[in-house]
């Protein structure tokens, strides 16, 4: 048995310590949120926070959570910047089919965290590794800029 | 399809928990109808409407229930949306494609609202004892003028729901000039969903009990099961079942391979490793894209096998021309790789399936399924769930059929999820293509003859799915001597509709040897065109899909080169470039300008985009997107995409081989909207065939170098 920090809630869990987060998620835990779209660190569709940090969530490895607060896009309310970067996702009407959005989400939370005020090319450098297959990249790029209180 | 009214009725009544229900019913069944019903609306006041189509990002979802809405008059926050299940006989075609749902019931669906804002009006009529002519509504309210009186829909629905239906074409809809829902920009409903994680793919489906399964599939299409130890596999921790599917032959539908059922995707996914298959493979093991380049280049030296089109006589016009120009194009196989993977989940009741599928086509789908395990598609629920993306590919549904065998076969419901390997693997690939142009201009430089020797796949003189061309695809008909003839490779890859079908390559080759003729008629590639498309004038016939409005054309042309104020000057190794296409009833033109760096390196600047697709813009909000999302969808591909066949294999196997556009390639785009007395249609197709030959002509004006072939490659490109 595994005891992880989810989201400020405290989940044991039974599962192979080499099962990569995202499956301990999705299959284990049950929380579908985020998402699985390659499998190997390419799209970023899997992005969680572990203790406020971006990771791959299918390139980490049960075993290598340990301790560390994981944050899921279920959980990204819970912080300011989260509640900012949603809303601007829904007013300035980002998703087309949405699938990457947690991911994308997660990436520019950890990005404002870091970068309140970011320019063109921190955005450019914290989202590169979040592929939306739909390109909504315009609205993603305006919806951090509109979140973190930055004009185009 | 709900084509008013022959044979759809609007049907109403009450439901169970008070309140009133209307939808439409086939005329043979409309006393049974209602069990689904379009819209319901509750004595709160609280309208629930149902989307009946797939939604795949397209927006359809948001866009179809405003127009409901707007009807009815209600305020969209008194709305909520449902996704409807898959029944063709109450919601017509349910099919994300072609970008047809907006076009097709644009009307049907207007009437489902003004029939049940037409019987609330009666009902206040009859209750307030005034004619139904004094009666206005507004926000979900009627309203009597005269005396002042209001009631909302609400209270009216317990009385509403007594009363007949109207009968649909007795409807008077709004004046457009009226709208206040429709035309204004609206956010996804499922956007509040989306950013918090909630349920919502396909692939998010639990079932109480369910189990995981991958299916390990022969990379050569067609190939079966020779051999196969199932024991390693069996033995890992967290594996329930493997077991061979035979398949039901051929190279698509249930295809044959090896299911592992697993307490987790990953268990199953591990367990494929430890899989030792012998395959048989299919008879396309010596298939490769060389070896079709090779084949096609061959038959382009011999005459076509098919003639498409053959007005007055290129031969001869050729001839006479006072210049000739010849260049052979070529784009690839491209696979679709939306985001979310294939997957599907299935349950198995006695004889019942139950399907969960992210799905463009849940009819096929249940027609497939019906067909893999021989049972009767009646004894098959479709719930269509949100898809991840969808660009064509999931109008193919063979994973729904592998889900239901696999779910049969182990006894228990299964999430099967296809990894990204498998996706990009497994075919339904838009097909690659040759063109072999030879043109004339006379000494004026205007055109006189065309010819296209298109060498595509197929067999017995039959294309494969989505290879075809349409003999009225520009510039036929727009110059006096042009022929297109064809020549088909047989291919034992599937094949399958990808955004914007056939002409997404069309645009590229044909926009992209017009360029070549205006250079050779020294000419502005943007006067070129206007001269090539000529007067304003309807060439066809009015009404059908195919008749091309040269003045629609010409407008969103103008409007495209004013926007990026074409002519002028740029920095060395800058350009613009130019290019229009009308397809899907869109007509849509733009302009790239783009620099390529000393290395080959093409970053586009920006993209001025026109449009014109109709009187109406449903979504603004929505519409913005999928036109900005389809430029940069083909600027990517055009910059890089390519599936390539090697010993009848994909050998593109993750994002690594296949890179998708990234933010930082992605230019702004510009886009703006003509609207013209036409019927409005859909909008995730159109503007994104006219994008790679623009971006080519930008390329052509910054490096001199002409680019025939996609995807454009860097090295051709270096100062
Ligand atoms: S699923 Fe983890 S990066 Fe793509
Ligand atoms: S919105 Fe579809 S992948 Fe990003």
């Amino acid at each position: 048995m595994t005891r992880l920090n989810i989201n400020g809630k405290t989940i044991n869990v039974t599962a192979d310590p080499e099962m990569p987060l995202l499956w301990v998620l999705r299959d284990v835990v049950g929380m579908t949120g985020t998402k699985f779209g390659c499998g190997a660190a390419l799209c970023g569709a899997c992005t969680v926070h572990l203790d406020g940090a971006p990771v791959r969530s299918c390139q980490t490895p049960l075993s290598a959570v340990g301790t560390a607060a994981v944050t899921t896009i279920e959980g990204l309310s819970a912080s300011p910047i989260g509640r900012k970067l949603q809303d601007a996702w829904v007013t300035l009407d980002v998703p087309q089919c949405g699938y990457c959005q947690a991911g994308q989400l997660m990436s520019a939370a950890a990005l404002l965290k870091e970068t309140p005020k970011p320019t063109d090319a921190d955005i450019d450098a914290a989202m590169n590794g979040n592929l939306c297959r739909c390109a909504t990249y315009i609205r993603i790029r305006a919806a951090i800029k509109q979140a973190a209180g930055v004009t185009a | 399809m709900i084509t008013l009214s022959r044979r759809n009725l609007l049907v109403a009544g009450a439901l169970t928990t008070g309140g009133l229900w209307l939808g439409y019913a086939p005329a043979e069944a409309a006393t049974t109808g209602g069990l689904n019903p379009w819209v319901r609306i509750a004595p709160d006041g609280i309208v629930t409407i149902l989307a009946h189509n797939p939604e795949i990002g397209q927006g359809i979802k948001t866009s179809i229930p405003m127009l409901v809405a707007e009807e009815l008059d209600v305020d969209w926050t008194q709305v909520r949306i449902e996704q409807a299940i898959a029944d063709s006989k109450i919601y017509g075609r349910q099919v994300a494609g072609g970008s047809m749902a907006t076009t097709l019931q644009y009307d049907a669906l207007r009437r489902v609202g003004a029939g049940a804002r037409a019987m609330l009006v009666a009902a206040a009529a009859q209750q307030w004892s005034v004619p139904a002519a004094d009666l206005t509504t507004a926000s979900g309210s009627v309203r009597h003028a005269a005396s002042g009186r209001t009631a909302s829909y609400g209270s009216l629905v317990a009385l509403a729901a007594t009363l007949p239906a109207p009968a649909a074409e007795s409807l008077v809809l709004k004046d457009p000039k009226t709208f206040k829902l429709v035309g204004k920009p609206i956010a996804g409903v499922d956007n509040r969903a989306i950013v918090t994680g909630k349920p919502l793919f396909g692939i998010d489906t639990v079932l109480p009990g369910m189990k995981f399964a991958v299916f390990h599939k022969c990379p050569v299409f067609g190939g079966t099961v020779a051999k196969a130890d199932l024991n390693a596999a069996k033995s890992l921790s967290g594996v329930r079942d493997a077991f061979i599917v035979p398949g039901t032959g051929g190279i698509e539908g249930l295809v044959a391979g090896v299911a592992i059922v697993a307490d987790s995707f990953w268990a199953a996914n591990r367990a494929r490793e430890a899989l030792a298959v012998e395959w048989t493979p299919g008879s396309g093991a010596t298939q490769s894209s060389p070896g079709f380049a090779a084949e096609a280049a061959a038959r382009a030296k011999s005459p076509a096998q098919k003639v498409i089109t053959n007005e007055g006589d290129s031969a001869a016009a050729l001839k006479a021309a006072a210049k000739t120009v010849k260049a052979d194009y070529a784009y690839p196989f491209l696979a679709h790789a939306p985001l979310e993977p294939m997957n599907c989940t299935a349950r198995v009741t006695g004889n019942k399936v139950e399907i969960w599928a992210p799905t463009q086509n849940p009819e096929n789908g249940r027609q497939l399924v019906a067909k893999s395990l021989g049972i009767p598609e009646t004894d098959i629920t479709v719930h269509m769930m949100r898809c991840g993306g969808g660009f064509g590919r999931r109008l193919q549904n063979e994973y729904m059929a592998e889900a239901a065998w696999i779910a049969r076969a182990a006894g228990v419901p299964v999430k099967l999820v296809w990894t990204r390997e498998d996706d990009m693997t497994q075919g339904n690939l838009r097909p690659g293509g040759f063109h072999h142009f030879e043109a004339g201009l006379d000494a004026a430089g205007k055109v006189t003859a065309w010819t296209d020797h298109f060498v595509s796949y197929g067999a017995d003189g039959e294309f494969v799915r989505a290879a075809g061309i349409d003999a009225t695809q520009f510039p036929a008909r727009f110059i006096p001597n042009f022929r297109l003839d064809a020549s088909l490779l047989p291919l034992k890859v599937p094949t399958g509709f990808l955004r914007a079908p056939a002409n997404n390559a069309f645009g590229f080759v044909m926009q992209g040897f017009i360029d070549e003729l205006a250079e050779a008629a020294n000419a502005d590639p943007l006067a070129f065109r206007q001269a090539l498309l000529g007067d304003a004038r309807l060439v066809g016939e009015a009404g059908k899909r195919d008749s091309y409005d040269a003045g629609r054309m010409r407008a969103v042309l103008d409007k495209a080169a004013a926007m990026a104020r074409w002519g002028r000057k740029l920095s060395p190794r800058s350009g613009l470039g130019i290019a229009f296409h009308f397809s899907h009833l869109g007509y849509f033109a733009n302009v790239i300008e783009a620099n390529v760096d000393k290395d080959g390196g093409v970053r586009v600047a920006k993209v001025w985009v026109a449009g014109d697709v109709g009187r109406q813009i449903v979504n603004p909000s929505g519409a913005l997107n999928q036109v900005q999302g389809s430029v940069l969808d083909a600027i990517g591909a055009a910059l890089g995409l390519a599936i390539t066949i090697k010993d009848g294999a994909i050998v593109q196997q993750n994002f690594g081989e296949y890179p998708i556009m990234r933010m930082a390639d992605a230019p702004p785009v510009e886009v703006a909207f003509i609207t013209s007395d036409n019927n409005p249609t859909g909008l995730g197709e159109p503007a994104y065939p006219s994008v790679a030959p623009a971006l080519a002509g930008a390329i052509f004006a910054a490096t001199g170098i002409r680019l025939r072939q996609l995807p454009f490659e860097a090295a051709q490109l270096k100062a």
